[in-house]
């Protein structure tokens, strides 16, 4: 055998068994893997206009709480998600507010207003919000995010525009 | 320098001999039917793979079991395939797992040294079984379900204990979320994890013994 270019009838079944091996891995690998992070894939959700409150029993310079819940369908199931946050009237126009997000910025738990610290507390790892949303203390990166968009219907309703991720 | 690397791990963990031991031993001149057994153990490999990936998704519970598999074959990229292939390779894997004793049977290699390998071959068959009744429950569905309300049943009629064998395979008297739940726990860990202790002593025989000589017409 040595010395011959003639490949022998051994290293013909390894290299077939290697070839074929590799065939069925990586038909059955790529779909496999595909399989795994399709949900990751898939497109986000629909927008809307969401009420959050009327406009006249919003005090001005007072946080006013509101939250909503989202139903939306993660695979074989309808999930309800909760979103919320504070809506903070500066005012008489319904242009002049600021609604925040009540996501703390940091690893998303939820924010509360405290009136006696005048802030935004979040409990899990003490930060602590300004009015504005600005960070005052604690981990967080960045202040709490807005919603940008609102607007108010003929009976005095405030609505956010909320785009689902 | 792959070639360093490569003694250095062969002097402390024999991969030469391994391979040789493995994959290069002697044979006796041999046939398709002595692959009977690798086909097995591919499939159960298969099995394995294919299994693990549907638990991505699966959820074992008499609410979600039905719909998570609906959402497999219809709402996960390739999730058909998955299941197609855990699915149609359960039943090949019966087959031939069935052929492959019948083939030792007939070539009569179950005979001495080889007696042990033979009787811990039928515990291999019967787990395949019992991987195969297992994991029949699980779509939830109503073959399923009335599969496994008359295996149970059968399974009841077992003189004096049959009650008692009949509950504790259904987690009580009748099909329930608790049954539901030991046959997954079943046949995701229980009978595979009995299923790689037998085939491991199936294999080290195998290699023990070396496989046998066909009998010729003198025997
Ligand atoms: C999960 C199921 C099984 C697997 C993975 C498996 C695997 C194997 C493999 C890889 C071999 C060597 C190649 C061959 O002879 O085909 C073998 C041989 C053998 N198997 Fe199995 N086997 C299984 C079930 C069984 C059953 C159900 C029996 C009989 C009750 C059995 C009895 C034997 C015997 C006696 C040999 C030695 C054959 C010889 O030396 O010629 N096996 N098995
Ligand atoms: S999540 Fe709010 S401070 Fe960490």
């Amino acid at each position: 055998m040595s010395g011959s270019h003639e490949i022998s009838r051994r290293d013909f079944i390894k290299v077939t068994t290697g070839i074929v091996g590799g065939l069925i891995g990586a038909v059955i690998g790529l779909p496999a893997v595909y399989y795994l992070i399709d949900p990751a894939l898939q497109e986000g959700g629909k927008d809307s206009w969401i009420p959050i409150g009327k406009f006249e029993d919003m005090q001005i310079g007072v946080p006013y709480p509101f939250s909503f819940t989202r139903v939306q369908v993660n695979g074989w199931e309808r999930t309800a998600s909760s979103f919320g946050g504070y809506a903070i009237r500066k005012s008489d126009s319904p242009e002049d507010l600021l609604i925040l997000n009540s996501r703390c910025t940091h690893l998303a738990c939820t924010v509360n207003w405290s009136a006696e610290a005048s802030g935004f507390l979040c409990p899990c790892h003490d930060a602590k919000f300004s009015i504005e949303g600005a960070v005052l203390d604690g981990p967080p990166p960045r202040a709490l995010d807005i919603y940008e968009e609102h607007r108010i219907t003929d009976d005095g309703l405030i609505e956010i525009f909320f785009k689902e991720s | 320098m792959w070639n360093n690397i490569y003694n250095w791990l062969d002097e402390r963990l024999g991969l030469n001999d391994m391979y040789t031991n493995l994959l290069d031993r002697p044979e006796p001149k041999t046939t398709w039917w002595n692959t009977l057994g690798s086909a097995s153990m591919f499939l159960f490999i298969m099995q394995g793979i294919t299994g693990i990936f549907l638990t991505v998704y699966y959820t074992p519970s008499p609410d979600h079991a039905y719909d998570s598999v609906q959402y497999i074959m219809e709402g996960v990229a390739f999730g058909w395939l998955i299941r197609g292939i855990h699915h149609w390779g359960a039943t090949l894997m019966v087959i031939l797992v069935f052929v492959h004793m019948l083939r030792v049977y007939y070539t009569a290699s179950f005979k001495y040294p080889r007696e042990l390998t033979w009787l811990i071959g039928i515990g291999l068959f019967l787990t395949t079984l019992g991987m195969g009744f297992t994991g029949y429950l699980l779509p939830w569905n109503q073959k399923a379900f009335w599969a496994t309300t008359v295996g149970t049943q059968i399974a009841g009629t077992v003189p004096f204990l049959g009650e008692f064998i009949l509950k504790s395979l259904r987690g009580g008297p009748e099909l329930s979320a608790l049954t539901l739940q030991r046959f997954f726990s079943a046949h995701i860990w229980i009978i595979p994890a009995i299923l790689v202790a037998l085939m491991g002593v199936h294999l080290y025989l195998i290699i023990k013994h070396g496989e046998s000589h066909f009998p010729t017409k003198e025997d």
